[in-house]
């Protein structure tokens, strides 16, 4: 009982700082610093970040391999401990915080990963209700209609029963975005989400991915290497040996 | 709240993990049921051959027992006395009793002439012996002089006697090389000790083991009045005769028996060893499966990490699935028990029944097994790192 309502209080912080934060960017990064490793192999892999990302903006993350981009989405992604810096994400501030924080955090925050990452032992519907099943308070028939309805929005409403075995990579990847996107995200971070898929494909799911993001009003961070599709971002970053160089627009 | 329940549930994850690798979990059920059935069959001996050992005992139509004190189980059997059974009746509550020899004698099968030792109950066939009604009119074919009424339970090895019988033959053989006729079927069972059995009189009986003093016996059967007690009976008993008797109840007679092959044997050591391997091989299958369809989907745990489950969600997962493991691989072992203790039954005549303590007790050893395998294969679970998987 005391559980539960702690774990209430908790989720309706989250709540009250997503609804009462017109002015609060999804994400605010000040002087973010990352090392990896112990001892003599501790190497700093980011320098002092400071960045923001506003809601419904479409933000682009480029740069070399190993400057630490994906290091950053992690961090924003609640998966791993922030060491020095404040990063503030839907209003929570992560240093310091508490596991339970996080995960609760976690359900706000879809995620898209260059894998698609998908369970095998469940149809596409499955998958997508994977999502739709944290969302609290809807029956379960609820939570059916809304996988399928997103199914619907990625096109595939007729591969609804096939299993990821049976995919192809880009409906692997819409199955993944259709994911992501039924847990009612107010943030989408996705590490390059393209990378294994030719380019044409590659380009759709992205404008896709764009297209119900904002129509949701979800703030979206992408990390890509692919020139093609930087023309859906609102606002492109980059990055350099842990470093953001000067914004271009 | 069932309905809530029921609206509030998820993808059955457990479930489809299990359902979705067909080969894994067929594997993993016929683990678990050979563990289930070899603990069915090792419990299921190992308490038919104690029940085994009391067929007889259970029969009798009596109240009290008296038993030399020298008389260890039913293949040991000493002789007493047979005044002792008499001061008996000197006791108010006491209103019948039945002398009883016992001992085992070399029957030789009519068809192949061969001999082999049955359990030769020698009584008064006037006095009662059994609990079985119709038995007291089928004992008074003893009353003529080598006679005797053959078990129809005994093991086959003592020739088609009962086949003969019902045919209406003139079954003769030779017991304890004498001359013996069959006079009538009976219906006992073989016990651990026995293979088979025959009563006869005691005229009989001393007839074919000249040996046994007249005046002694091997057992006392006593009855009460019904309304007297047991042990107050027994108490006044045990102060008026001689120590060269001990008086029994009924239950304390067929427990004395049990207590013999339980103590003085390794059976119950034996057979408990036996389902302990059962549970112990059964804990490494399903803890193999278990562990490996966790490393096998940790990228996919780690996933759901990701998304925002909880750990503890994951943990319910693996339990849920060491549930259905217990669950699906109990039904075959049940079902195969079942159908082996009827072959048991049928090939040994041993009383081997699938009673629900013992079902109840297999299922909780299976549903423990996935429990301790399944928590130990989550360990496993912690080494889903959420931040790996980008
Ligand atoms: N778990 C880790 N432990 C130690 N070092 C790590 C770990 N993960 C990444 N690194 C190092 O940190 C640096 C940044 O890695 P990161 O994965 O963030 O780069 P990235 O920008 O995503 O590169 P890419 O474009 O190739 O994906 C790299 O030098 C990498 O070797
Ligand atoms: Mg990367």
């Amino acid at each position: 009982m005391q559980i539960q309502l702690r774990f209430s209080n908790l989720l309706f912080i989250v709540k009250s700082f997503n609804n009462s934060k017109f002015n609060i960017s999804t994400v605010q990064i000040e002087s973010l610093s990352h090392w990896y490793g112990k001892g003599i192999n501790r190497k700093q892999v980011l320098h002092n970040v400071s960045m923001k990302i506003e809601p419904g903006e479409v933000v682009l993350l480029t740069g070399p391999s190993g400057c630490g981009k994906t290091t950053l989405l992690t961090l924003i992604g609640a998966l791993r401990k922030v060491e020095q810096g404040d990063l503030f994400v839907l209003g929570n501030q992560l240093r310091g915080s508490l596991r339970k924080t996080r995960q609760i955090l976690r359900k706000n925050i879809g995620m898209i990963f260059q894998g698609h990452n998908l369970l095998r032992c469940l149809t596409a519907e499955q998958n997508v209700q994977m999502g739709s099943d944290l969302l609290r308070g809807l029956s379960y028939r609820d939570r059916r209609d809304h996988a399928r309805e997103w199914l619907r929005a990625v096109g595939l409403e007729d591969q609804m029963s096939k299993l990821p075995h049976d995919l192809s990579g880009g409906q692997k990847q819409r199955v993944a975005i259709a994911r992501a996107l039924s847990a009612r995200p107010k943030l989408l971070l996705a590490d390059e989400p393209t990378s294994a898929l030719d380019s044409v494909t590659g380009r759709e799911i992205v404008s896709l991915l764009k297209r119900l993001a904002v129509n949701q009003h979800c703030s979206v961070l992408m990390v890509t290497h692919d020139p093609r599709i930087l023309d859906v971002a609102d606002r492109l970053i980059k990055m350099e040996d842990g470093r953001l160089q000067p914004v271009i627009e | 709240m069932k309905n809530n329940f029921w609206q509030n549930r998820g993808i059955p994850l457990a479930w489809l993990l299990l359902t979705r690798q067909p080969l894994r979990l067929l594997v993993a059920i016929a683990g678990i049921c050979f563990a289930g059935i070899l603990m069915f069959m090792q419990l299921g001996f190992r308490d038919g051959l104690f029940d085994a050992s009391v067929t007889v005992h259970r029969l009798f139509d009596t109240d009290l027992v008296l038993m030399s004190p020298r008389s260890m189980s039913s293949i040991s059997m000493s002789g007493f006395p047979r005044r002792r059974l008499v001061q008996t009746m000197a006791h108010k509550d006491v209103i019948g009793t039945t002398p009883v020899n016992w001992n085992f004698l070399l029957w030789r099968n009519p068809q192949t002439l061969s001999t082999r030792a049955i359990l030769a109950l020698g009584f008064e066939p006037s006095d009662p012996l059994l609990l079985d009604p119709g038995f007291q009119i089928k004992a008074q074919a003893l009353k003529s002089s080598g006679r005797v009424l053959f078990d129809v339970l005994s093991r086959e090895e003592f020739g088609p006697v009962p086949k003969w019988f019902a045919e209406g033959k003139v079954v003769e053989t030779e017991v304890a090389g004498k001359r013996v006729r069959v006079a009538g079927l009976v219906s006992l069972g073989p016990s651990f000790g026995a293979d088979g059995n025959l009563i006869t009189s005691r005229e009989t009986f001393l007839k074919l083991l000249p040996t046994t003093p007249p005046g002694s016996i091997e057992i006392g059967l006593i009855r009460l009045r019904p309304e007297a007690d047991p042990e107050q009976v027994i108490e006044s008993l045990t102060a008026s005769l001689p120590n060269d008797v001990k008086v029994f109840t009924r239950k304390e007679f067929i427990d004395f028996e049990k207590n013999y092959w339980r103590t003085s044997t390794s059976i119950g050591f034996i057979f408990t060893l036996g389902a302990g391997m059962g549970f112990i091989v059964g804990c490494v299958i399903v803890y193999q499966i278990l562990y490996s369809d966790v490393s096998d989907h940790l990228a996919e745990y780690a996933t759901l990490l990701a998304m925002g489950y909880r750990l503890k969600t994951l943990f319910g997962v693996v339990a849920r699935e060491g549930i259905f493991l217990a669950i699906m691989g109990y039904v075959p072992a049940y079902i195969s028990g079942q159908a082996l203790y009827a072959l048991v039954r049928s090939s040994t005549k041993l009383p081997v029944e699938m009673d629900s303590q013992r079902a109840f007790l297999v299922f909780f050893l299976i549903l423990f097994m996935c429990m301790a395998s399944a928590s130990v294969a989550m360990r496993k679970l912690v080494d889903a790192d959420p931040a790996e998987i980008f």
